[in-house]
């Protein structure tokens, strides 16, 4: 293999037949580059997916008031139900180990100053785990605290656009913003993979919502996470006892569908994790079905070059190489050629997906990449193909009889 | 040299089967210079093939150089002809991206030899066909006469036992026809066992023995009168 005579030999032919050593080169980082390319591309469509479908916490259950629909226990149909304080409370205390995090959410829409700068946006008053709810992430300052809720301070943590719409530039962190007719103290900035919208949220504790609104203890909406490790089916049994827990509580017909509602992401979760399933598929199906493109086109060049070749291997023959010999200098040959041009295909694809980055991302492309061992993998399968397929036609010529190689012209 | 006995040969086509040889028995003693004449099938590819080594007669024996040449497998026959034959054909064969100096040290690359020594001897045998000056050029830049010189250079560098002509000058006009078989003809002088396969009647003159082959069996085995090539150059 590494007899140094025969590597001069093999340099010889491959410098002085360059367009057979270009076609077969070319072929080979062709393949691997375009594979690159397109399961790189694949990679960005599921990054992109991914930001889509999978911003808020996936293990998150929605519980809403309604209306009952039926009379029971006495009440009328038609009464509005509502969440308090206690439920909360209850919720924590007899669901504690199947639940991650608990938070309700007050929502309402005011007008909000600072300086001359104004405009409405959505207020969500919350408790600190709706942080990990929204999966919110914080660019400045900190979150709404325990301590927050305790002394019902007017702490406000305001969306990346709110600081941009309102502060022009200016640090809000200790600053003081007007919601309505009451000031708040900015605490902390955030910014959110939801979107734009989500960044236009303000975040207060609920329990100065309910002190300014005549101090109730009444809460909009209440928001669970279940521990992970529930599954599918454990989510969908939390749900149903929650259910069976609040019209209990809440005096509400087990039959009547309305009083109060669930939204259960475990499905959407299910559907998520379903279509991201599907979409590697896809991308596996892409860069499968090009790494066999480039396997054919590779072969189609070898069992040509062997065929180009065929009289100049019956000219060696009668001149004295062994079958072995002349098998040898065509897979030698092959390999070297589908080895360097393999990497040059692998470097080139890399150096594309690289530059791609972001400039894509309104064709959902973002951050297209391909993990090295899958690329080294590929290349690798193309250069034992290419050795395959040389080997083949390789094998045929080394027993052809140089007289019937020679004869025709 | 060369001693066949009661060689056969045939070919199967289908059900019946194509008697090519019909029991042939040659010998040949060193420094002959032998012409095989015959038409077209009458058996001198098949026995220039089993000559050469390219292919095994069914029956009978072939004896090369006190070596009985018999179960061949490819990798020993590849050996035995770098070792004992030297094959010039009708189309040249040189290889074409391969310069004329490259073409002849070829045969010795497969020999081991190292390649300083390889080169200076195929330097020596292209200034014994008066090449010296053309080692650098591609067979693409030689005219026929030279490709054949060069051909014959090649089949010389191996120092085989037998040289093994085949038509070698099929392709040649009269006048370098003339000089092909002149350099043969010296390289013979020289002690070295030459079979020329031929049809042309004067190129056949110019060998020291006619074989004459029809269907199979050889008809004609005469020593003859030499006419030398360089009388007509």
């Amino acid at each position: 293999m590494f007899n140094r005579d025969r590597w001069r030999e093999i340099f010889d032919t491959i410098s002085k037949n360059k367009l057979r050593t270009f076609l077969s080169g070319f072929t080979v980082a062709l393949g691997i580059f375009i594979f690159i390319i397109l399961f790189g591309l694949g990679n960005g469509l599921k990054n992109t997916f991914q930001e889509f479908f999978l911003d808020d916490a996936s293990n998150t259950i929605f519980i809403y008031p309604g209306k009952t629909s039926e009379p029971y226990k006495g009440f009328k149909a038609n009464r509005r139900i509502e969440f308090k304080n206690e439920d909360l409370k209850e919720i924590d205390e007899n669901f504690a180990f199947f639940i991650e995090y608990l938070t309700p959410r007050i929502t309402r829409s005011a007008l909000t100053r600072y300086k001359n700068e104004s405009n409405t946006y959505p207020t969500r008053a919350v408790a600190p785990g709706h942080q990990f709810i929204e999966k919110t992430i914080l660019m400045k300052g900190r979150y709404i605290n325990p301590s927050d809720l305790e002394e019902k301070k007017k702490s406000a943590v305001i969306g990346r656009l709110v600081a941009k719409d309102l502060f022009k530039g200016e640090d809000p962190i200790g600053k003081y913003i007007n919601i309505g007719t009451i000031a708040f103290k900015v605490i902390g900035v955030f910014q959110d993979d939801g979107g734009d919208n989500e960044e236009r949220n303000i975040y207060i504790p609920y329990t100065t919502r309910q002190l300014i609104e005549k101090s109730n203890d009444k809460v909009d909406q209440i928001i669970v996470t279940f521990r992970k490790e529930l599954g599918h089916a454990g989510a969908l049994a939390l749900e149903k006892s929650l259910k069976n827990y609040f019209k209990e509580k809440k005096s509400i017909a087990p039959s009547d569908p309305n009083g109060v509602y669930f939204q259960n992401l475990t499905d959407d979760l299910k559907q998520s994790q379903q279509f991201a399933v599907v979409l590697q598929l896809i991308v596996s199906f892409v860069g499968l079905g090009t790494l066999i493109a480039g396997i054919i086109g590779i072969s189609n060049i070898m069992v040509f070059v062997v065929k180009e070749r065929t009289k100049e291997l019956g000219i060696r023959k009668a001149l004295g190489a062994t079958p072995i010999s002349v098998i040898q200098m065509i897979l030698q040959e092959s390999v070297f050629i589908t080895t360097i041009s393999g990497y040059i295909g692998l470097f080139l694809g890399i150096l594309v997906l690289e530059n791609i980055g972001l400039t894509l991302e309104e064709y959902f492309i973002k951050n297209p990449f391909i993990d090295f061992g899958t690329a080294f993998a590929a290349t690798l399968v193309l250069i034992i193909f290419g050795a395959v397929a040389g080997y083949i036609p390789a094998k045929r010529a080394s027993r052809i009889k140089p007289i019937v190689a020679l004869r025709d012209e | 040299m060369i001693k066949l006995n009661d060689l056969h040969k045939s070919y199967k086509m289908g059900a019946s089967s194509l008697h090519v040889l019909k029991g042939i028995n040659l010998d040949i003693e060193e420094g002959e210079l032998v012409a095989i004449m015959g038409s077209s099938g009458s058996g001198k590819s098949t026995l220039l093939n089993i000559l050469g080594m390219l292919d095994v007669a069914d029956e009978g024996d072939y004896i090369l150089d006190e070596v009985p040449i018999k179960d061949l497998n490819e990798t020993k026959a590849a050996k035995y002809r770098n070792k004992f034959l030297g094959f010039v054909f009708q189309s040249f064969n040189l290889i074409n991206y391969k310069t004329a100096l490259e073409n002849v040290s070829l045969p010795l690359y497969y020999q081991g030899v190292p390649r300083k020594e390889r080169q200076e001897a195929a330097l020596d045998y292209l200034d014994r066909v008066g090449l010296k000056d053309w080692a650098t050029h591609l067979p693409s830049e030689l005219s026929g006469g030279q490709k054949q010189r060069v051909a014959i250079a090649r089949a010389m560098a191996s120092k085989p036992k037998v040289l093994l002509a085949d038509e070698p000058t099929g392709a040649l006009d009269t006048t370098t026809s003339y000089e092909v078989m002149d350099l043969i003809q010296k390289i013979n002088e020289e002690g070295k066992t030459i079979l020329v396969v031929t049809h042309e009647h004067d190129i056949a003159q110019m060998c020291k023995r006619i074989v004459q082959l029809k269907d199979g069996v050889i008809i004609e085995d005469k020593k003859i009168k030499q006419v030398l090539a360089s009388s007509y150059v």
